[in-house]
Parts: structure tokens; C-alpha cells; sequence
């Protein structure tokens, strides 16, 4: 396999690493609020996959130019799906720190060790 | 030579992401975190997603950041480092990872025109697109009028998604002793930041209005542009204080802006199907289907800027009162 053709992989790898970089804040971590963080990062990770799919060689973004012919255009479906997936994302993470907030008034810590002894 | 340029961001973020999870600093981890996003959007562009970049630009890098930082301001930000377990953990995500990247050998290369993603419907739309909807940017149109029942939904978890924020944060403190600590003057007494932040604000939600409504012919629509007001206004607030910004746009105008843009949206659906169409088919608004296609979908883009300004805003105050009061 030639250099390039590998090099072609490479956003998919950086998508496994960052992937799995995330996964382990989740289970390792024991402050809540890096978990959450930990838990954006993955998700992150699952939109730099979306977004590397849609990519067409030679092609530009899917906005369509009166007058220019032949034209390529890269696919204008995963950008639906990863643009709303962006806005919902904060959305969902707001509600998980909200959620964190509560937790800390409550036990007065963020440290799942300390709020599982404290019970 | 933009390949080039590519691998040096895509490796930057690897790196990124590997000093967040180090950092023990969660004020350190919750900053970082803000370039990884900067740096993703600059990968989607790279990836020809101009629409999505500037979402990522404007959320992750603007809106997230500041939530994360007033809950940090609310609980605490330093982390206590954790004994054992750390091999077994790193075992695990290593194994995941090697895994991972031996299945992407599957997968069709970067950039492949014959890739499966790109045979099915795609083609569909960027053909019928300038037909059916009589404007060039074919994400608005797939977003808005060919996958209107998704967008819904997801206007619909926004609008849940705030709504619990508000009711998990609305209720009182448990401990005692509460005095509202002294209204926040944020950073009045700040010079360069005060100066410049005044410029900024205008043109923040100036450049917003430009991509509500310029959505159908550039990068842009409802959600980037909710966004991108959401962030002016947020600026506000922290350079003129909170009580300041609510005084601006009050509480009660932002949560009939998340209702009332939900609403706005699913309105348009039945209004759609009283007139003889399916829900959420907008040829039937008007006597041209392609005018009919454009008067809806410029309603629906309005409904859902204004409910995701609206829910970002209501989620920023919860999280700052909040504050005040502890």
C-alpha cells in the first residue's frame, strides 16, 4: 500500500485515538465534572468521523454556484446530522453539570469515592 | 498543501485531547478544552463542512466553554488524583483503540467518490435541491425541508434539555444561611476588556442576524445563528454583570423564545397539513411550491434560532443566579 493511500486513513485514526482518550477520562476519572468532559471529548470524536465521511476528493462545500458547471460536492447529509448532534450535544452537557451542581450542594464534593462513602 | 496543513491539526488535536485528560487543573482542562473545539471546527472546514465549523466555532468553543466554567465556579477546581486502576484502564482503551483502527482498514479512504455514503440519497438531494427549493445551500435545505421531522426532534431535546436545566437548578439551595452575595458587576472595573467587548457585541449578533437570514444562500441557519446571538449576549453579561443582561432581555422573553420557537416550528407542520399537505411539507404554503418552500422554511429557521438562543441564554442564567446565591 502505498504512502498516501495510508495517509488516507489518518482522520480515522486521530478518531480512535480521541476516542479512546475520552473513554478513558470517563471510566478513570473519579471528579465528575472531568468525566463530563471526558464524555464531550468522545463525542467530539464521533463527529470528526461523521464529518470525515462526507468528505469528496476535489469537492467543495455543498453550496451550489449558479454558472459553474461540473461542479463536485462533498455530502451534504453527515453535516445535517452532525450540525444539530453539535447544539443538542451542549445542550445534553448542561443538563449532566446541572445535574453535577445539585450533586455538590448536596455532598458538598464532586468525587464519586467521597459521594459513594458519604451514602 | 492543505493535506499538510491537515495532519498538523488533526495531530495538535490528538495532543489537545491528551492534555485535558493529563491536567489535575479542571479551570486548565475546561480552557484546553476550548481550543480542541477551535481546533475541530478548523478541521471540519478543511473537510468542506462550512456549516458545521461554524456551529462547532460558535458552541463548542463559545457557549460550552462558559457553562463549563460557572459550574467550575460552583463546585470547585481542582481535582483529587485517583490511586490504582490506571493499567488496567489504560489496557483497556488501548486495546479499544488498536481495535478501532485495524477496522478502519475497512473503510473506504478519505475523500473515496464510491464510497456507500455517498451512493444513496446525497445525490438525490444536491440534484433536486436548486429545483425544488430555488436556493444554493443544499445543508439548509436537507436540514429544514427534506429532514424537517429530525430537525424537529432535535429542536424538541433542546427545548427538554432546558427545561430540566431549569427545574434541577430553580429549586432553592439545601444549606442554610443563604445571603445573595453582592450583585456581580462583572468586569465593569476592567478597562481593555470593557472597551473592546462593547465594540465586539454589536457585530456578534449583527454577524448572527446575517446567518439566520442569509442561511439559505451561505453557511448558516437557525442553530449557528441562535448560537452566535447567544454568545453576544453571554458577552454582555459578563462585562456588564448578569443582572445587567437580564435586564436587557429578561427571563420571561428568554423562555417564550424556547417555547414560543418550538412551537413556532411544529405550528408551521400542522398549518402545513390543514392546507392540504403532509406535516412539515411546505410546497402547499403558498400558490408556488417553490415560494411555499421558502416562506417555510424561512419560519422554521426563525422558530429554531430563536429556541436555541433562547435555551443557551436560560441555561447560562440558571447556572450564573446560581451563583449568586451560594
Amino acid at each position: 500500500m502505498k504512502l498516501l493511500e495510508l495517509l488516507g486513513y489518518f482522520n480515522y485514526w486521530v478518531f480512535a485515538i480521541i476516542l479512546t482518550v475520552g473513554l478513558y477520562a470517563v471510566i478513570r476519572k473519579t471528579n465528575l465534572i472531568k468525566k463530563l468532559i471526558g464524555l464531550s471529548i468522545f463525542q467530539s470524536a464521533v463527529f470528526l468521523m461523521y464529518i470525515t465521511m462526507d468528505k469528496v476528493e476535489g469537492g467543495t462545500a455543498p453550496i451550489i454556484q449558479t454558472g459553474v458547471e461540473n461542479q463536485i460536492f462533498s455530502n451534504p447529509l453527515p453535516q445535517v446530522l452532525i450540525l444539530t448532534a453539535i447544539v443538542v450535544g451542549v445542550s445534553t452537557l448542561a443538563l449532566g453539570l446541572a445535574i453535577v451542581v445539585r450533586i455538590n450542594e448536596s455532598y458538598g464534593t464532586i468525587e464519586e469515592r467521597e459521594i459513594l462513602d458519604a451514602d | 498543501m492543505i493535506f499538510v496543513f491537515a495532519l498538523f491539526l488533526l495531530t495538535l488535536l490528538v495532543i489537545t485531547a491528551l492534555a485535558i485528560v493529563h491536567t489535575e487543573n479542571l479551570f486548565v482542562a475546561v480552557m484546553l478544552t476550548s481550543i480542541f473545539s477551535l481546533l475541530m471546527a478548523a478541521n471540519f472546514f478543511i473537510l468542506d463542512a462550512a456549516d458545521v465549523a461554524l456551529t462547532e466555532a460558535a458552541v463548542g468553543a463559545g457557549v460550552t466553554t462558559v457553562i463549563f466554567l460557572s459550574a467550575l465556579a460552583l463546585t470547585g477546581e481542582r481535582e483529587k488524583p485517583r490511586v490504582g486502576g490506571r493499567n488496567i484502564a489504560l489496557v483497556t482503551v488501548g486495546i479499544l483503540a488498536l481495535l478501532i483502527i485495524y477496522a478502519t482498514f475497512d473503510k473506504p479512504r478519505l475523500g473515496d467518490p464510491n464510497a456507500p455514503v455517498h451512493q444513496h440519497v446525497a445525490p438525490w438531494y444536491l440534484e433536486k435541491t436548486p429545483e425544488y427549493m430555488g436556493f444554493p445551500n443544499v445543508v439548509t435545505a436537507v436540514l429544514s425541508s427534506f429532514r424537517g421531522y429530525d430537525t424537529l426532534g432535535e429542536v424538541f431535546v433542546v427545548f427538554a434539555a432546558c427545561i430540566g436545566v431549569l427545574f434541577i437548578l430553580g429549586v432553592r439551595p439545601p444549606r442554610e444561611s443563604l445571603e445573595p452575595r453582592d450583585e456581580s458587576s462583572g468586569l465593569r472595573h476592567h478597562l481593555i476588556p470593557q472597551v473592546v467587548g462593547r465594540l465586539l457585541v454589536p457585530f456578534i449578533v449583527l454577524f448572527g442576524l446575517y446567518v439566520q437570514f442569509h442561511g439559505e444562500y451561505g453557511p448558516g441557519g437557525g442553530f449557528q445563528a441562535g448560537a452566535i446571538i447567544a454568545t453576544g449576549v453571554i458577552l454582555y453579561a459578563l462585562l456588564e454583570g448578569e443582572a445587567e443582561a437580564l435586564r436587557a432581555v429578561p427571563r420571561s422573553v428568554l423562555l417564550g423564545m424556547v417555547i414560543g420557537g418550538a412551537m413556532l416550528f411544529g405550528s408551521v407542520g400542522v398549518v402545513c397539513m390543514l392546507m392540504g399537505g403532509a406535516f412539515l411539507d411546505y410546497s402547499v404554503l403558498a400558490a408556488d411550491p417553490v415560494w411555499g418552500q421558502q416562506l417555510g422554511i424561512l419560519i422554521i429557521e426563525a422558530g429554531v434560532g430563536m429556541a436555541v438562543c433562547g435555551a443557551l441564554l436560560s441555561i447560562f442564567h440558571a447556572f450564573a443566579a446560581r451563583e449568586s446565591l451560594s
